[in-house]
């Protein structure tokens, strides 16, 4: 993996609360709690957590389609949020892109594909004339793989792994230096999802940029990414070098994602005693298993991180600290079935 | 193995309008035996769901069985009138439909709506009914007292397991389950998946298990089938498939699902655009393989350039 001296993004307790029921209502959820992330150069993250964890937030933060409620990010080195208060620069939107989930929604039905590939490089003026726009199209749509036909269509004749694909070269089209794809291929048919996945791995590597990936799909992230990072009820629980962190998984909660993946090599099935052992231990934690080992003292009061490992890089959030009450619900809170209440 | 419970033989399924009609279902046959998980697989409009459709004969307009069989248990279900085809639903084949949320009426509480299937298709008292239905929450796992909830009381999760419930109230010997878990959180499926494995292991009804997400299904399936376009192009005992799948198109749902655990390597999808046309019937390469002849695997082709 490229040094980490400079990473393209570098966050800093990322924190975002939405007030929820009504204009009056003062019920707050904190969707992100506080959070810190880098990305390096070239570098793909999978940001990975269940429906609901708050992936989608911080994305959506990073791409200040939402405002932060606290916290900072440097991008490229530069404090974002201080140089534009309330929305990103021209040249902050071209160099972050976003990839959506539903590849139906994310392209107006109205215009032809061309469109969608002119309008970006007119807006940040990355071409100009007839001729060096339709060389530009061309080329977007050549390191999409597919045909330059396409280009006069309209969306619905096209299928959805294609039309991701235009989402992709979309993006692509204002020379990005880091693409937030959030879910990019959970709606897609599942025969042409991998190429989908292959394709921004290439383009990643062969131009560069990184990438978040979000998901919640633990084998195309262990697929696809450098590194993994879990997220929880608005938190990261762990986070490090994929391969590592899938191998040696710390948090209990990490270790119930991959428990619930389903992998018809695994030997023995996994214990659903110890899933109700493990889902416990993530909503009320009873004590850390680092404890003492390492330099960060525990605390159950504050998000401690204890490292796990340097090199490969691996940490894990303290296992005394439990989600605070504000934190945004979980699926793993429904009454567990018998199994597990024998267990307790 | 002993007379198989469901035997479909050729069956066809017709989509028909004024402009066109469409084979949605094209020459399909298979059986399941008792107490059997057969699983079939494929992506979104392959005519998975309309074969589970046709054997409730719960299709309407404009699709039409247009040729083959269905025998259930010696029983020609094709043939059933009103009254007896009422008795076979629910009795001896009941669906589990991926979406919990439409599947449950969200003005009737849970122990209403499971009381009806009781006093509906056994006639006792309501009394009775609502300790049966107690009961039946047991067997999943939820609370009795959820049965004066509402539906929207209920998680994703939970409702899943009343449906679930609901479908096992009378015992049928098949359960029809078209994607169960797609809707739920990968924590939750795999609870979900753990309790249909043992719900069966206790109740034995056999499984028709519809799924696109093939590491599921070989978990879950004895025997499965591909299907592609209405057609099936491979059917074997999941283990066979799992380890030498045949068909491009099977190695390509394969691929879809990348492993969690070995060395990471390249995979390769179906190709953007590749269509397999006038596929084959099957052809047995060992006598539970079979497999749709396919000229070569120069169909899987990454269209990166």
């Amino acid at each position: 993996m490229t040094a980490r001296q400079t990473p393209v993004l570098s966050a800093r307790g990322l924190e975002k609360t939405f007030t929820i029921g009504g204009a009056f209502s003062r019920k707050r959820v904190r969707a992100l709690g506080g959070v810190d992330l880098d990305i390096a150069h070239g570098e793909v993250v999978a940001l990975v957590g269940e429906s609901g964890s708050g992936k989608s937030t911080l994305a959506r933060c990073i791409a200040r389609l939402e405002q932060p409620s606290a916290g900072t990010f440097l991008f490229e080195g530069e404090d974002i949020i201080a140089t534009s208060k309330r929305r990103a620069t021209r040249e902050y939107r071209s160099a972050v892109q976003m990839i959506f989930q539903d590849p139906f929604g994310s392209l107006n039905p109205v215009h032809r594909i061309g469109h969608f590939l002119e309008r970006p490089l007119r807006i940040h003026g990355a071409a100009s004339g007839r001729a060096e726009m339709e060389r530009a199209k061309q080329r977007l749509m050549a390191k999409v793989g597919l045909p330059d036909e396409m280009l006069d269509r309209y969306p619905h004749e096209l299928s959805g792994g294609q039309r991701q694909r235009i989402a992709i070269a979309r993006a692509l089209a204002v020379n990005p230096r880091l693409i937030l794809a959030d879910e990019p291929t959970s709606m897609l048919d599942v025969s042409v999802r991998i190429g989908v996945l292959n394709l921004m791995r290439t383009l990643c590597e062969e131009q560069g940029i990184s990438m978040l990936y979000i998901t919640h799909d633990l084998a195309s992230a262990r697929y696809l990414a450098d590194r993994i990072v879990v997220m929880f009820a608005g938190e990261f629980v762990e986070g490090g070098e994929a391969m590592e962190l899938l191998a040696n998984p710390a948090h209990p909660y990490t270790r119930l994602l991959i428990s619930a993946v389903p992998d018809p090599k695994r030997v023995e099935p996994f214990d659903p005693v110890e899933r109700a052992r493990l889902r416990r231990e993530v909503l009320h934690p009873t004590g850390c298993q680092w404890a003492g080992k390492t330099t960060e003292p525990c605390s159950a009061e504050k998000a401690v991180f204890h490292r796990l490992s340097e090199q490969p890089e691996h940490w894990a959030r303290c296992g005394l600290y439990a989600p605070p009450s504000d934190a945004p619900g979980t699926a793993l809170e429904q009454p567990a079935h018998d199994q597990e209440n024998d267990a307790a | 193995m002993t007379a198989p419970l469901l035997e479909i033989q050729d069956l066809s399924v017709e989509y028909v309008t004024e402009a066109r009609t469409v084979r949605a279902v094209d020459r399909v046959s298979f059986s399941i035996a008792e107490r059997e998980v057969f699983g079939l697989a494929g992506e979104s409009g392959c005519g998975k769901s309309t074969i589970a459709n046709a054997i409730l004969r719960l299709l309407r307009d404009p699709a039409v069985i247009s040729g083959g069989s269905v025998r259930f248990a010696g029983t020609d279900v094709l043939a059933l009138d009103a009254e007896a085809l009422r008795e076979f639903r629910w009795r001896k084949v009941a669906m589990v439909f991926q979406s919990a949320m439409n599947a449950l009426n969200p003005v009737m509480t849970i122990g209403d709506q499971i009381v009806d299937i009781f006093t509906t298709h056994d006639g006792v008292s309501k009394k009775i009914a609502l300790a049966r239905a107690g009961d039946l929450l047991d067997l999943v796992g939820i609370p009795r007292d959820r049965l004066r909830s509402y539906p929207h009381q209920l998680s994703g999760g939970m409702r899943q397991r009343v449906v679930i419930a609901m479908a096992t109230a009378l015992r049928p010997p098949l359960l029809i389950m078209d994607e169960p878990t797609t809707a739920l959180d990968v924590v939750v499926q795999q609870e979900i998946m753990a309790q249909i494995k043992d719900l069966q292991r206790e109740l034995g009804f056999a499984i028709l298990f519809i799924t696109h997400d093939m590491s599921l299904m070989v978990e879950l399936s004895d025997r499965m089938a591909v299907m592609y376009a209405g057609r099936f192009v491979e059917t074997a005992r999941s283990n066979e498939i799992f380890d030498t799948p045949e068909h491009p198109y099977t190695r390509a749902l394969m691929n879809a699902f990348p492993p969690m655990s070995g060395p990471r390597t390249r995979l390769q999808g179906l190709g953007e655009g590749v269509r397999f046309r006038d596929i084959p019937d099957l052809e047995p390469i060992t006598p539970t393989h079979w497999v749709a002849p396919s000229d070569d695997d120069s169909l899987i082709t990454e269209t990166i350039s």
